[in-house]
């Protein structure tokens, strides 16, 4: 046992090692079960499923293991669930998909575990090294996930652009970080945090934080860092991309919230104002590029842009409540999100891809239960009470009032006007247009489950988000946000 | 009990949504008709409740769940029956029920699927009408407001076929969205300047202030919410949508778009009446644009030559009517009004309806003629509800849009109260155009244009009446359109005006401007002040000299619409070459849509073709955007453009963003 | 004498060496060799602070980066040459099926 590292440092890490052993469960698996077996997936909703089981006895914990390396506490907690629910969203979503496209699934889902075993280390993380640990296990594993049709040219290129931009990205935010650590001796970030009190004039560190906002943007795909995502999302599987765009930006947001908020709260003037700037700049451009959209991946791309937006307006509020309505918008937007995705794999037949504004014709008269979900994803994107999405939004903008930032909100409410636009297009093509062509949509069980827990989501949490409420705020005063707030006033 | 009232239709809804392609027509319209009459039972039943209660406390509330609850911050999902919104449901339900059954008729010719998503769309609409009526906050009430257009939206695309249906449902879309962002403005506003969203907090809260005698957050506050109701409510500048919403089917534009969406703008003022009567800044301009829109829907409405359209803008034209006795601080004349139209306007619409039905689509009011003798049914009702929108003295409407001038007149806006009168003029010669063009005189055109309504052309040759089920929804609303008017006789002429007794409660114990006819009624409570009751026989006189007037006006009106259009046919045609200029502004709406193309869809169209789009292969989205959409969609399209594909160049945009934030701190 | 601040040059430079190699090249392999420029310039600035802290850490993040980045390079060149066997090329400029 090397020093400092203790037995019951394994105990507070168990979740991780489950999914872990879970993931290799999986490679086993995929070698002793017959080719073309479905039961895979239920090995690995199984290794989900005991993870998330794992983590019961962490409910309250509040501990920093092996040396401040990781924290166990419930702003992880939270974290882990939504990153553990969207991963067992994606694998009931890919079961068709797989045999649709005729990709292998025993890596595919090995990867989806592993890129959740990243998330999961990404939001215990408080020292700079864990969280690249986990940042880079999460994105290696996305870069070939982007790529995994292999004999498609869109996937691939998908791919390979992901894969440049992302290790671009990666080098900005770890030379931001090299500073970082250079500037205070130490990469945790709570004995940084006291380490740079003072020093809120240096240029040197002015440009660490510029450059870790820099690589962070790109992860959570902030205006101008955003350009990748358009073209990722539209060339990776479809449940590629939903777990891209729910995971990945999940995952990115705690980062960046322990990084600012438990690292860098000293600096909290400078990057509040930037990502101020960010938030609206994401919001509208956002919003802006997806109205003229005709493929639906892209356009929930961009609208998925226009979402790190409004979720960066809790970070500029930066209070308790900021960051509890950032981790309620997060969960909401991944049922919705989720759901939205699991309607264009529907929509994936043997003769149609299924991704476009036109495929959506009269979708209502051809499966009227699909177009009122997407119907109620769409509403929900778009802010419509009483889904789920408007409380979210609702929270969010009450919490940027709360904190004085009343020009945010205003934005935020202006941005959602102009969104629903191209939300209600959507609708408009499913609802008033004539049928479209292809063969009969049908759904299969594993499909119809992930699109069931998505409606129930979208509405509970919309008619019922109480308990939501209570267990974001709970979380959220976990960070160690008490200090931003003294910092400031 | 009261969650009941909004439910019912939407398990109507979900019926018809489900199984509505494997269940018969008969069947689909039986679940729609009768979750809306059980609805309007279960209203009755509320409302009877309500009035047993005693004036002060009457009011019912029914909270099914807390929705927010978040240290002091509580929004509850919590239904609120008080006099105003018992009006507002019994409409709902009552019209909505009767327009119902008349659709089980009218919309006899689709599929048997189109035929159920008809009425699941009707059934929803009800549901969120009733949710935006029943909310006792901000919240519910946005829930209902956001429904009811949603709604909208999809029954003026109804026919999706038509390419006119799809644009004018998008066109309401857009133009809704504008009003939505004031109104979600202004209910935040609400919130961060009163802790609280619910109606009766605010409106406690708000009592306790001084009326703003500045332009401060209250003005701001309540001219954001009255933006909001210039969208639903089809008002200046925000009128364009709702005569192109003509374009769904006609039962709907009874319902929605004249008795009870629209109105919604209304309700919601009349709804927050101490709000706004704290507010005398927005009220100037609530009444100014009510007015200006009365006048200038009326002006139009003269020269349409659709029936739907004439109806259209004299709907756009009352909704001013009842925004100007908003603005005045009348508001139980306003809600009178609001309910008396609901009755003679859906009658309108409908017998419009029943003459489109008879003429297999043709809606153009010069093809018609003589159908007096073929339709006397329609004929009888369409008339009654033509004396009643035109102010002919016993029936509905005179009443209340009398009592909407002699208000306007009391507080001393002359000005408005002269303009109210001139349209009141201009209301009722419209309408008997219409009357004696389509009813009167000889059947023009022989062959109908091909039809827009109705897809199907028909092949029957003889006219037909409305059959039973059309013309059972006419009489009962030709019989409301000369009853509802008694609920509101002011005393001037022996009444009792109960309607305002009713619904005082509604509109909050403290009024920003008490006019004469309150004080003097206040003073007649004390015995003994002779000076006091001269004062109040001196306005009731004055309110029976003002009844005289605008009685003159009615028949004037009709006179002139007599002569014009009956008379002497030709007299009408030569007025129009005389006066060609004015005709033509009025024949194109003051070119008020001219105005949006040229403003703001044009340059970006010549920007986006001759300087963006020039030789590139452009993706142009199905069908262009128009109005704001425009501005937007073409700011979209340059920033497409960006969008190359290039590693490269979203490397450079990665380096350009970090470039320039260092920029900012280098040159701070 | 070489003090931290030639170290702290030295990185500078390779980063920014590294960006624009990023920006300006056309080789998909070339442009994956400036981002590995980066992540040396990274290893460069790590290693320094840590021999002038006598702080341990910068090295074993080094080490770190060092053997994510050789993972990373695994996995890049995969891609890369699955995108190869389908269009036969390396120009990033004929990668754009997916725009707009």
């Amino acid at each position: 046992m090397p020093p400092g590292i203790s037995t019951s440092d394994f105990y507070y890490i168990l979740p991780e090692l489950v999914l872990t052993g879970g993931a290799l469960l999986v490679l086993i698996a995929d070698v002793l079960l017959p080719r073309g077996s479905k039961a895979l997936a239920w090995v690995t909703l199984l290794a989900i499923g005991a993870t998330i089981a794992s983590l019961v006895p962490f409910g309250s914990t509040h501990v920093e293991v092996a040396h401040g390396l990781l924290a166990v506490d419930q702003f992880a907690l939270f974290f882990k669930i939504v990153f553990l629910g969207a991963a067992a969203l994606t694998v009931l979503m890919s079961v068709r998909y797989l045999e649709i496209e005729g990709a292998s699934p025993g890596e595919y889902y090995f990867l989806i575990l592993c890129a959740t075993l990243g998330m999961m280390i990404m939001a215990g993380g408080i020292d700079l090294l864990t969280i690249f640990i986990g940042l880079e296990t999460m994105a290696v594993s996305f870069y070939i996930l982007a790529g995994f049709i292999k004999p498609n040219q869109r996937s691939n290129e998908a791919a390979v652009k992901y894969f440049l931009l992302g290790a671009f990205s990666l080098g900005i935010l770890l030379y931001g970080m090299s500073i970082m650590y250079g500037l205070s001796g130490t990469t945790n970030l709570r004995t940084m945090a006291t380490a740079f009190v003072g020093q809120e004039r240096d240029p040197r560190l002015v440009l660490a934080v510029i450059l870790v906002v820099a690589g962070l943007g790109f992860k959570i795909a902030a205006v101008p860092f955003h350009m990748w995502a358009p073209d990722v999302y539209e060339g990776a599987p479809t449940p590629v991309t939903a777990f891209l765009s729910v995971g990945s930006k999940a995952a990115s947001f705690a980062m960046l919230l322990r990084i600012f908020l438990e690292g860098l709260p000293s600096m909290s003037a400078d990057w509040r104002l930037m990502f101020e700037v960010l938030a609206i700049v994401t919001m509208t451009i956002g919003n802006l590029a997806a109205l003229t959209q005709t493929n639906i991946k892209r356009m929930l791309a961009y609208s998925s842009i226009a979402h790190a937006g409004y979720i960066l307006i809790g970070v500029v509020a930066g209070t308790p409540r900021g960051v509890a309505a950032m981790l309620i918008y997060l969960l909401i937007y991944a049922f919705m999100q989720l759901g939205a995705f699991t309607i264009i794999i529907i929509m994936r037949r043997q003769d149609v891809v299924g991704d476009e504004l036109k495929d959506f014709s009269g979708l209502h008269i051809r499966h009227p239960f699909a177009a009122f979900a997407m119907l109620l994803f769409m509403l929900s994107l778009g802010g419509i009470p009483p889904t789920a999405g408007f409380m979210g939004k609702f929270w969010l903008f009450g919490a940027a009032i709360d904190a004085g930032y009343v020009r945010l909100a205003v934005i935020g409410v202006l941005n959602s006007a102009i969104s629903l636009y191209y939300y209600i297009r959507l609708v408009v093509f499913m609802y008033l247009k004539p049928q479209g062509a292809g063969s009969p949509v049908t759904t299969s069980p594993s499909l119809g489950i992930a699109l069931a827990v998505a409606v129930i989501g979208t509405i509970f949490l919309g008619v019922y988000p109480r308990l939501l409420f209570d267990l974001a705020e709970m979380s959220a005063r976990t960070l160690g946000v008490a200090a931003v707030t003294a910092a400031i006033r | 009990m009261l969650l009941l009232i909004p439910l019912l239709p939407f398990v109507g809804f979900l019926l018809n949504a489900s199984f509505g392609r494997r269940i018969s027509k008969a069947a689909a319209g039986a679940i729609a008709c009768g979750s809306m009459l059980a609805s309007f039972g279960v209203s009755t039943i509320a409302v009877w409740r309500l009035v047993g209660l005693p004036p002060e406390s009457r009011a019912l509330a029914q909270t099914v769940l807390r929705w927010i609850t978040s240290g002091d911050f509580d929004v509850s999902f919590t239904l609120r029956v008080d006099p105003l919104s018992a009006l507002m449901i019994l409409v709902v339900t009552g019209i909505g029920s009767l327009i119902h059954i008349y659709s089980t008729a009218y919309m006899h010719e689709e599929r048997d699927s189109e035929y159920a998503r008809y009425f699941s769309y009707l059934n929803l609409f009800a549901a969120f009408m009733l949710v935006l009526v029943l909310g006792s906050n901000f919240l519910v009430m946005f829930v209902g407001w956001e429904g009811v257009g949603l709604c909208s939206y999809l029954l003026i695309g109804f026919w999706y076929q038509k390419e006119s249906a799809a644009d004018a449902g998008k066109k309401a879309f857009i133009v809704n969205r504008i009003g939505d962002f004031g109104f979600i403005l202004g209910m935040l506003l609400a919130f961060v300047r009163f802790g609280t969203l619910d109606f009766q907090e605010i409106a406690r809260s708000v009592a306790a202030l001084r009326p703003e005698t500045t332009f401060g957050t209250l003005s701001a506050l309540t001219l954001l919410l009255f933006v909001g109701a210039t969208g639903k409510s089809a008002q200046i500048p925000l009128h364009v949508w709702l005569p192109d919403a003509m374009e769904g089917p006609t039962p709907v534009s009874a319902l929605i778009h004249a008795a009870t969406m629209v109105t919604a703008g209304v309700y919601m003022i009349g709804r927050n009446a101490v709000l706004f009567g704290h507010a005398p800044h927005t009220l100037t301009i609530v009444a100014i644009i009510g007015t200006a829109t009365a006048l200038m829907a009326g002006t139009i409405g003269l020269v349409q030559n659709d029936i739907k359209r004439v109806l259209a803008y004299s709907t756009v034209s009352q909704l001013g009517y009842m925004f100007l006795a908003m603005g005045v601080g009348a508001y139980t004349a306003g809600i009178f009004h609001l309910f008396t139209h609901a009755f003679f306007k859906a009658l309108l619409f409908l017998g419009s309806g029943a003459v489109i039905h008879a003429l297999a689509g043709e809606q153009d009011l010069r093809r018609m003629g003589g159908l007096k003798r073929e339709l006397p049914i329609t004929y009888w009702t369409f008339f009654t509800g033509a004396l009643a929108i035109a102010g002919v003295p016993l029936l509905a409407g005179f009443f209340s849009k009398d009592e909407i001038l002699y208000r306007t007149f009391a507080g001393g806006h002359l000005w408005l109260w002269t303009v109210g009168l001139l349209t009141s003029l201009l209301t009722a010669t419209y309408m008997f155009r219409v009357v004696f063009l389509a009813f009167h005189g000889e059947r023009a055109g022989e062959h109908p244009a091909p039809s827009t309504e109705h897809p199907a052309p028909s092949t029957q040759r003889h006219l037909h009446d409305a059959p039973p089920a059309m013309a059972l929804a006419l009489i009962v609303l030709a019989a409301g359109s000369v009853l509802a008017g008694y609920v509101g006789v002011p005393r001037a002429v022996g009444g009792s005006n109960r309607i305002e007794q009713f619904l005082a409660p509604s509109f909050g114990e403290v009024r920003l401007k008490p006019d004469a006819t309150n004080d003097a009624r206040a003073a007649l409570l004390q015995p003994g002040q002779e000076r006091q009751e001269e004062a109040a026989s001196a306005t009731e006189g004055l309110e029976r000299g003002l009844m005289g007037v605008s009685s003159a006006i009615a028949l004037g009106g009709i006179g002139i619409a007599w002569f014009f259009f009956l008379k002497k046919k030709r007299a009408a045609d030569e007025m129009a070459v005389r006066f060609a200029g004015v005709h033509r502004v009025l024949a194109n709406k003051y070119y008020v849509d001219e105005m949006y193309e040229a403003a703001v869809v044009q340059p970006i169209r010549i920007a986006s073709d001759e300087g963006l789009w020039n030789g590139v292969d452009v993706r142009v989205i199905d069908g262009a955007v128009n109005g704001v959409g425009g501005l937007v969609g073409g700011s979209s399209s340059a920033l497409r453009r960006i969008q190359t594909g290039s590693v490269r160049l979203y490397a450079v945009s990665v380096m350009l963003g970090v470039v320039v934030i260092l920029g900012y701190y280098v040159w701070r | 004498m070489i003090t931290p601040t030639h170290y702290m040059l030295l990185s500078s430079a390779l980063f920014i060496i590294g960006v624009a190699g990023v920006m300006m090249r056309r080789n998909i392999i070339v442009i994956f060799m400036s981002i590995e420029l980066i992540l040396n310039a990274v290893n460069i600035n790590l290693v320094a602070y840590s021999s002038q802290l006598q702080n341990a850490v910068g090295q074993v993040f080094a080490l770190f980066v060092i053997a994510v980045a050789a993972a990373e390079a695994a996995v890049g060149l995969g891609i890369i040459l699955a995108f190869y066997r389908n269009k036969e090329t390396v120009n990033i400029d004929e990668m754009n099926l997916m725009k707009w």
